[in-house]
């Protein structure tokens, strides 16, 4: 029987990591991802979890780590954020293209300087395309449930590829609140371990990470890239096997009263639920507004995302992340990138807000769709504006 | 090596690029990346070896009659075997592609 428990999201994230009888756990702490490796450190210590852990000196030697142990064919996890992301990066490459099934929680925080441990997107869209598949949890529960699908996800032989499962740091990750924690027999056999097909094997020797010179790159690279994209239908039938084993439902594209909405508000990740109340409350009062929730970032569902947005005349894109110097923040990017070429493609404008750890209310959200209306009505010429900030 | 590197379509990339041959790094050459290459002169060689113990490929082996010449499969031209040779039986020269 599922039990309703309260707790940070972190622990949500850890007691996924035991469930899934993880073999091999590396990581470094850093804020505000250090609640979820010091509970796993405990469960390793205590006995609850039968894993390895490996206390290594950085992310990058944490990242290195998995690639071994992922290579071995042992269930592998780590987690990381902000700085600690960017200081794996290179190793993140090597995972994806070495098609090593890892999972990691990624606690998203703001990147220097200056220096700010708080909630942010700029560490996941520093990594968008590190080739990992990517997706977001909203809450302690998705934490939860997102982290336990992820290794399905990324061991299941039509896939092979790393999972990131990003959430965002403090509103998620320190949040204490109540969730479902199932027991190992409600999960039956949604979770079998791991057959990874090409352990390293003395018996069976092989080169993983060798190198590709300019005859066969770009070969290799295609062969990655259709791989990834081909992973979007794996990534929505172990959701739907999920909802069918406890009862949850999740979709790459996930909609919010939507159905005739002229107006349509896209965003990624917690503030999604601080969005979804401004929509209640102003649909109360007749105004014809949705919320398109990008649940799966990367690969990013195209077909199921132009299918959300049907209705819309306008479309409003909240992000929390800038790309300095960029056109617009690397959401609307894709938004307008996905858009772009389809018949009455709906007017978009863009907004970037909540960048360490600023607040976003559902009053917040309300004004947003107000300013954007402004914009539309009044056919300004504004790429993004940058909200929240005194000026 | 079934195929070359240059023959294979991207279709034919194995999942992550993993090389399931062990040791098959040995039929790529690389001795193509030379612009000069080493000749010997066997009057002069006393078979000594040193030039086998400083090559850094390595590529030079002992043939039947004991003499120790460079493998151009894999030579890269670099000179070391000459710079080091005390009979100077090695000379470099230039090769035309
Ligand atoms: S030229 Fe360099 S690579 Fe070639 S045989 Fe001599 S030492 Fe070896
Ligand atoms: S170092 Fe010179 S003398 Fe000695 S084996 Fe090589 S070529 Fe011959």
């Amino acid at each position: 029987m599922a039990k309703r428990v309260g707790a940070e999201g972190s622990f949500a994230v850890a007691e996924a990591v035991r469930l899934a009888d993880t073999d091999v756990v590396a990581a470094y702490p850093i804020t505000p991802q250090t609640h979820i490796v010091e509970r796993l450190s405990e469960m390793v210590a205590d006995g609850d979890l039968n894993a390895n852990f490996i206390y290594v000196e950085s992310e990058h030697s944490a990242m290195s780590a998995c690639l071994g142990s992922a290579a071995v064919g042992a269930r592998t996890f780590t987690s990381t954020a902000g700085q600690g992301l960017e200081l794996m990066h290179e190793v993140l490459y090597l995972a994806s293209s070495m098609r090593l099934p890892i999972v990691m929680a990624v606690t998203d925080r703001a990147l220097s300087g200056p220096l700010n441990v708080w909630g942010d997107h700029s560490d996941a869209m520093a990594t968008r395309d590190c080739g990992w598949i990517q997706y977001f949890a909203e809450n302690a529960q998705e934490a939860f449930d997102l982290t336990l699908c992820a290794f399905k996800i990324a061991e299941h032989h039509d896939v092979l590829f790393p999972v990131m499962v990003h959430m965002d740091g403090f509103h998620v990750s320190h949040v204490v609140e109540p969730y479902l924690l199932p027991d190992k027999e409600e999960l039956g056999d949604f979770l079998p371990p791991i057959d990874y097909p090409y352990p390293l094997d003395p018996n069976k020797p092989v080169s993983m990470g060798a190198f590709a010179p300019p005859a066969v790159y770009s070969e290799c690279r295609k062969a990655q890239d259709v791989a990834v994209n081909g992973t979007i239908a794996a990534v929505a039938n172990v959701w739907n096997e999920f909802n069918k084993q406890l009862g949850r439902q999740y979709k790459p594209i996930e909609t919010y009263k939507t159905e005739d909405a002229e107006t349509i508000l896209i965003a990624i990740g917690s503030f999604n639920q601080m969005a979804s109340v401004a929509v209640d409350k102003m649909r109360a009062e007749g105004k014809k507004v949705g919320l398109v929730r990008i649940r799966l970032w990367r690969p990013f569902p195209l077909a199921a995302f132009r299918q959300a947005i049907k209705s819309a005349k306008n479309i409003v894109v909240f992000e929390r992340s800038m790309s300095y110097g960029g056109t617009v923040g690397p959401v609307c990017a894709e938004v307008k990138s996905a858009l772009y070429g389809i018949k009455d493609a709906p007017r978009v404008t863009s907004f970037i807000g909540g960048l360490g750890g600023r607040d976003m209310s559902p009053k917040h959200f309300e004004g947003l769709f107000k300013r954007a209306q402004e914009i539309f009505d009044k056919n300004l010429d504004i790429q993004y504006e940058t909200i929240g900030v005194r000026e | 090596m079934a195929k070359k590197d240059f023959e294979l379509t991207w279709k034919e990339i194995p999942v992550g690029a993993i090389v399931h041959e062990p040791g098959n790094a040995s039929e790529y050459q690389t001795g193509d990346w030379r612009s000069q290459m080493p000749v010997l002169d066997r009057d002069k060689c006393v078979k000594c070896g040193i030039c086998y113990r400083f090559c850094p490929e390595p590529c030079i082996v002992k043939d039947d009659e004991g003499y120790y010449v460079a493998d151009l499969f894999y030579c890269k031209g670099c000179g070391i075997c000459a710079y080091e040779c005390p009979k100077d039986a090695i000379t470099i020269v230039k090769e035309e592609h």
